[in-house]
């Protein structure tokens, strides 16, 4: 993908559409919620909607949505769907596979 | 591991078990699965592992009222209740009676990337919502090993699955888990034997000599009794079926009543009524001694008695049998349309011993027969080694037994000796017939003889037997001078013991008639004496008078002459 290297601007003018399961206050799931926030926040502008999904109130999703991990991020827009698995501490690999920013900016 | 320890183990009650409904493991096991644990079943791909898992879910909902979760991660829920309907469960079904949760867990590593810490709470939390949603008592993970390849981080999956086996015993969930087979030594290829320790089973599919057979094993099962051994299992029309040879055992009850053969003149060889109800008998001979339409005649007697019969024949098609029973007489064409006879016909090569085994006890619960025909014993030969043939009929000799269902087998021999395999069953039967034939003076005649029946007092004799369009006769057999005599050598005896009685009659007949001249001829001499005797007394009676009469004459001339002399006298009558 040929990038603009001084404004790296994540998947073109795409609009992200987020999800993330969590289990409401363990430290993973707080954490997850927190980074994805930032890395939104600091990469994403506006253009994105997050959801945030409490398993312990909605049990039945983890059925519906295929989940097995806590906390899941699963990025529904733009295609193709991604999931990401973990408390997203990661922050290289989120802006690599969930806002499509090129690997090499990203590191 | 912590949790073990502090624990008491103690010789208690009974381990509680939660039968599986699966014939036959229920037995090796002594009731079922470890209840409130898991257990393991390992084996390769294709052993059917998921099917015993599944069966243990449908038996659990259908036979003992305890709702199931299904926890799948290989097919999705539509395939598996397409897999298994062919066995006549419905999935679907149980799933809308709130007897059954099937989640199928779609664990293709494909699209999953990890970035930092993260747990299976997910997976708990589903199988939680499932448990609660229709109050599970059993629990299937099939298989669960495939989350290591789905979310990478093999450690934190082992020990989450470790958490999972703590959280299904704290539920107090009978769970079964299946592990694919290891490579290496191990029982599964990710080691699940050392989380699930109450119960581990393992299942094998391999093929001896190009045939097919499964066997199971329980490898370990904590506090309770199990039986070792490695037990064939066959899966079959409807389901799983472990078929141990020893859960048989020698506890049936012995009928008193007796059926009859159909030969009349066999019925009497055997105590005068037949063979007992629920006994076996074992009909050998060399090919063509009419083995078969022994058998047959048994089936005609019993189908028009009302009873149902299965014919299993490993040699001949149904329609080859039906023509040639009918040449000898014996009609069974009705009895089928009827729906009294099920003629089953399998190759053995083809079909195999197992299969065989799995099919005679599906039969006998489905169609529950009161005689059962195995024809053609010896080409089972042919499906397996001496010993697999020998334990597979001695299980179906035990399943007929127990079930009290009358058995006839055919086994070839050749001349007196017989098949190995044959002489093994032998001791397992309860009357045994040899056929036998005889060749001298140009034919060949057929003989029988009952070389053994237990419980009742039979005839020592040898019989000839004969096949005709009247059906299966027997014939007294003649002795002669140079030992037994059949066919025409027999008919020649007979005729010349007709001879001779006629001769017999014919001597009496004439030493009759002789007698009878000779008492003719003494009572016309009797007759002759007497006349002379007759005459004799005539004779000397007419002398006694002219004697008489001349001393008359005397005495009255003396008196004339006395009055002459004027003698003094009375007058006399002449005579006395």
């Amino acid at each position: 993908m040929p990038a603009d290297t001084t404004t790296p601007s994540p998947g073109g003018e795409a609009v992200f559409r987020l999800r993330l399961y969590v289990t409401d206050r363990t430290p993973a799931s707080q954490r997850a919620v927190d980074n994805l926030r930032s890395a939104c926040q600091e990469y994403a502008d506006d253009r994105y909607e997050v959801e945030v999904i409490d398993l312990l109130t909605d049990p039945d999703r983890a059925r519906e949505d295929q989940i097995i991990a806590v906390p899941t991020l699963i990025r529904e827009l733009p295609e193709p769907i991604r999931r990401i698995i973990g408390d997203l501490s990661d922050q290289g690999e989120i802006l690599v596979e969930l806002l499509m920013i090129p690997r090499d900016v990203a590191r | 591991m912590s949790d073990m320890q502090g624990s008491r183990w103690s010789a208690g009650p009974k381990l509680p078990k939660a039968p599986t409904g699966i014939r036959g493991f229920d037995e090796i096991t002594d009731g079922g699965l470890p209840r409130g644990r898991a257990t393991l079943v390992a084996g390769s791909a294709g052993a059917g592992k998921t099917l015993f898992a599944i069966e243990f879910l449908v038996h659990g909902a259908l036979e003992f009222g305890e709702p199931g979760v299904l926890m799948a991660f290989e097919e999705s829920d539509r395939d598996l209740a397409a897999n298994v309907a062919s066995m006549g469960w419905d999935l679907v079904g149980l799933e809308r009676t709130n007897m059954l949760v099937i989640d199928s867990v779609d664990a293709t590593p494909a699209d999953v990337v990890a970035a930092g810490t993260f747990n299976l709470e997910g997976l708990f939390i589903r199988l939680a919502a499932a448990v609660d949603s229709v109050g599970a008592k059993r629990v299937v993970l099939d298989s669960i090993e495939l989350l290591f390849g789905a979310v990478g981080h093999d450690v934190m999956v082992r020990a989450e699955i470790g958490r999972l086996f703590r959280w299904l015993k704290e539920r107090g969930l009978t769970t079964v888990v299946t592990g694919e087979q290891g490579t290496g030594g191990g029982l599964t290829r990710y080691g699940f034997e050392e989380y699930v320790s109450d119960c581990v089973v393992a299942l094998d599919h391999r093929v001896d000599e190009e045939l097919s057979i499964r066997r199971l094993r329980v490898v370990k099962y904590r506090g309770s009794f199990h039986g070792t051994n490695e037990y064939p299992f066959l899966i079959g029309e409807h389901g799983f079926s472990v078929l141990p040879v020893t859960t048989i055992g020698l506890n049936y009850t012995a009928s008193e009543e007796q059926v009859t053969t159909g030969l009349p003149d066999l019925d009497e060889m055997l105590s005068g009524d037949g063979i007992f109800r629920g006994s076996t008998m074992m009909i050998s001979g060399a090919a063509g001694t009419g083995k078969t339409a022994v058998a047959a005649a048994a089936v005609h007697a019993a189908c028009g008695r009302g009873e149902r019969c299965l014919f299993s024949s490993f040699e001949e098609s149904p329609s080859q049998l039906l023509r040639n029973m009918r040449s000898v007489g014996i009609d069974l064409d009705p009895y089928v349309q009827a729906g009294l006879l099920r003629l089953w016909s399998e190759r053995a090569s083809a079909f195999g011993l197992e299969s065989h085994v799995v099919g005679l006890h599906e039969q006998l619960a489905e169609f529950g027969p009161s005689l059962v025909v195995l024809d053609g014993l010896g080409s089972l030969n042919r499906a397996g080694s001496e010993r697999e043939v020998i334990s597979a009929v001695t299980r179906e000799i035990g399943m007929l037994k127990a079930a009290g269902v009358t058995a006839i087998f055919t086994a070839l021999s050749h001349g007196a000796v017989l098949e190995s395999t044959t002489l093994g069953i032998s001791s397992l039967t309860d009357t045994w017939l040899q056929l036998r034939n005889v060749e001298n003076d140009g034919e060949r005649n057929r003989l029988v003889f009952v070389i053994k029946s237990r419980g009742m007092a039979h005839s020592n004799q040898v019989r000839e037997f004969t096949l005709s369009d009247q059906g299966p006769t027997l014939v007294n057999v003649m002795v002669g001078p140079s030992g037994i005599l059949t066919g025409s050598a027999r008919n020649t005896q007979l005729s010349r013991a007709a001879a001779a009685a006629v001769r017999q009659e014919i001597a009496v007949d004439r030493g009759r008639r002789a007698f009878a001249r000779h008492a003719q001829r003494v009572e016309a001499q009797i007759a002759e004496l007497r006349e002379q005797l007759e005459t004799d007394r005539e004779q000397l009676e007419s002398e006694m008078d002219l004697e008489t009469e001349l001393q008359f004459t005397t005495t009255a001339t003396e008196t004339e002459s006395g009055a002459a002399r004027t003698a003094d006298f009375p007058e006399h009558e002449p005579g006395l």
